[in-house]
């Protein structure tokens, strides 16, 4: 800790504050606290030279305590009106880039732009908002189930502390550190390129669903982790086998807070972009599953945000952008609600207890 | 043997098979960047390529320092706007806000954490760049501009770890600084701040981490000139947007350059990866 960093007439000053009136003496001792040296003095002048000079030193005491009071006073204040500008500015922040977006984007949401069809004239985001709706749960079918298999692992089946464990903790904060477009490359140059996908619904949502492991898998973890060991014992006492409790009395219980991990994983799946313009490219159709059956997964398409990103960039439509950017705001919004509703629903749950 | 001893061999292979799903994935990446990146590092080489000044594929010059450096500038760029008032901001919702208030802000730092980078990237188009372009000289694609919209996007990054790791100084720390004649902001800046260090200095890694690979909102607002910008209010392209801008269209050497690129972004990420691990971990001795 760092008390020797507090000054010390601060301490000593508002101890003297309750004694100095008293009497002399133990006023000379409070302040004797404050500032070393002038104390030594104060206490040699009161030896040497008796009771008439206490008043003089009293009163300096008091003068150098009042302005340090003042000094300390203008401080804290200073900081605490650095700590609200700082709320302030994080707020009017978020106020403005949310407001600028609706005040700008909801006038422009036209009937229009939810036509089925993308044309070069109207450019419709239904299409690209189906696409997100498909890759979001492809994304999700693949990463959901390796995702919480592998909390599974590391809370009901390992050991704690073995070399396999770290090895796979380590990786997962390594790929959650790993930036978008470093999935991107990956996803270009193995399912897009090796794996001759070519740019595709198939691959975008296999390169998203590697983004988004470690997000399943840290909340899922959570989740299972704030499941009672007594559930277990329960589990075991009733003769069910290890597979049975996990899945009979743990999973339920633990649902809450994997599902909050699944919307996050899901925000970030709508939102990304730099993932994707490489491995799933940028075509504004939905992919002919009608005609192509299983094969249209193999085709490019592109989401939401890389439609609003084709759309930035071309700048030639930008109350349409506008309108995309209302549509991804909203869509966020919706998330966010939902996991901080399973957030709830999760630790209410547990209190019950 | 019997039936449920299968059952419960199978699960148990499964759950350790797909826990191995993020090693293979991590493997897996490593070698697909390194295996396309290192022969044209090695083509090039990588003195050339990591200090040479020039980015001229047409003329097969590759050099990535002035990128590099434009990453470490907006970077810093954006810790030195997002960082204070993160902080602080933090510190209110820790120790200043009352319930009601903490329970509005909260939702909004979440919202701001999720809205896609894309969004943040238009948002910086028509409003950060106009503005500098009124008030400096030059275009307003910008490095500051770049600067300023990255504070904003590594806030929430900031704002929560921070937070977290102030919530958890224990009570009595704040008790006994009162107990010695501190006023609460004193309390605050010289007992809990400090003792919440190291969990707020692995927030601001998180948030360099976030600031250095953020590609999208970059590559809106930042010119992406491949030069070393002389000022605040010059252009200035970052690795992510090297990727980006010229991944499209390039081919052979150039090709490999860029994912070569990326491998330098990448060794940048896991330095700051393993920065983090050893803050996290001091702070978990403590």
């Amino acid at each position: 800790m760092r008390f020797g960093n507090l000054p010390a007439p601060e301490t000593g000053g508002s101890f003297a504050k309750g004694q100095s009136p008293a009497s002399g003496t133990s006023g000379a001792f409070g302040a004797a606290g404050a500032t070393g040296v002038a104390a030594a003095a104060a206490a040699a002048g009161a030896s040497s030279e008796g009771m008439m000079h206490f008043d003089r030193w009293d009163a300096l005491f008091e003068q150098v305590r009042e302005k340090n009071t003042k000094h300390r006073r203008l401080v804290s204040r200073l900081l605490r009106l650095a700590v609200y500008l700082g709320a302030v500015v994080t707020v009017a922040v978020l106020a403005f880039v949310v407001g600028y977006i609706l005040a700008k984007g909801i006038p422009a949401l036209r009937p229009e732009l939810f036509a089925w069809e993308y044309t070069s004239v109207n450019v419709s985001l239904v299409p690209a908002l189906i696409n997100t709706v498909l890759m979001a749960a492809l994304a999700l079918l693949l990463a959901v189930p390796f995702g919480v298999g592998s909390a599974i692992y590391l809370v009901e089946y390992a050991k704690r502390g073995s070399r396999f464990v770290q090895l796979v903790r380590v990786t997962t904060e390594t790929l959650q550190g790993i930036p978008s477009i470093i999935y991107g490359l990956f996803g270009m140059l193995f399912f897009v390129t090796a794996l001759h996908w070519n740019l595709s619904l198939m691959a975008g949502a296999c390169t998203l669903a590697i983004m988004i492991l470690p997000v399943v898998m840290r909340t899922s973890e959570e989740a299972l982790l704030a499941v009672p060991d007594a559930y277990r014992e329960g589990g075991f006492g009733l003769g069910a086998g290890r597979l049975r409790t996990v899945f009979r009395c743990v999973l339920p219980s633990a649902l809450p807070g994997i599902l909050g991990g699944v919307i996050l994983g899901l925000g970030r799946v709508v939102g990304e972009v730099a993932a994707l313009i490489f491995t799933a490219g940028s075509i504004a159709q939905v992919p002919s599953f009608a005609t192509e059956g299983f094969w249209a997964l193999f085709d490019s398409a592109r989401t939401l945000a890389v439609h609003m990103y084709a759309l930035a960039s071309e700048g030639l439509h930008i109350n349409e952008t506008y309108a995309t950017a209302v549509v991804l705001l909203v869509l966020v919004a919706l998330l966010n609600l939902g996991a901080s509703k399973a957030a709830r629903t999760m630790s209410k749950g547990n209190n019950d207890d | 043997m019997p039936k449920h001893v299968i059952k419960e061999g199978a699960a148990r292979f499964i759950f350790i098979a797909s826990a191995g799903i993020s090693i293979l994935a991590v493997a897996l990446i490593c070698v697909f960047l390194f295996a396309n990146g290192v022969p044209a590092l090695s083509q090039i080489g990588l003195p050339d390529f990591l200090f040479g000044m020039n980015w001229r594929p047409a003329n097969d010059l590759y050099g990535i320092f002035p990128m590099i450096v434009g990453s470490i500038y907006v970077t810093a760029g954006a810790i030195l706007v997002g960082v204070p008032v993160g902080l602080l901001t933090a510190i209110f919702l820790s120790r200043f806000a009352s319930g009601r208030v903490a329970r509005i802000i909260n939702p909004g730092v979440q919202l701001l954490a999720g809205i896609p980078s894309v969004v943040y990237g238009f948002f910086g188009l028509v409003i950060i760049v106009p503005f500098i372009r009124s008030v400096a000289p030059g275009n307003g694609l910008s490095l500051l501009a770049a600067s300023i919209l990255l504070g904003i996007m590594i806030l929430p990054t900031i704002i929560t770890v921070a937070k977290n790791s102030l919530d958890a100084v224990p009570q009595k720390y704040y008790e006994g600084a009162l107990a010695l004649g501190a006023d609460h902001e004193r309390a605050t800046f010289r007992v809990l701040v400090p003792a919440a260090l190291s969990g707020i200095m692995a927030g601001v890694v998180l948030g360099v981490g976030r600031a250095i690979g953020e590609t999208m909102a970059v590559v809106m607002i930042a010119g992406n000139q491949p030069v070393i910008p002389e000022s605040l209010f010059n252009g200035v392209r970052t690795m992510t947007a090297n990727i980006v801008l010229e991944m499209g269209y390039a081919a052979d050497l150039h090709r490999g350059a860029l994912i070569a690129t990326g491998v330098v972004l990448f060794v940048f990420i896991l330095l700051i990866t393993l920065l983090f691990n050893a803050i996290k971990k001091r702070s978990e001795v403590r």
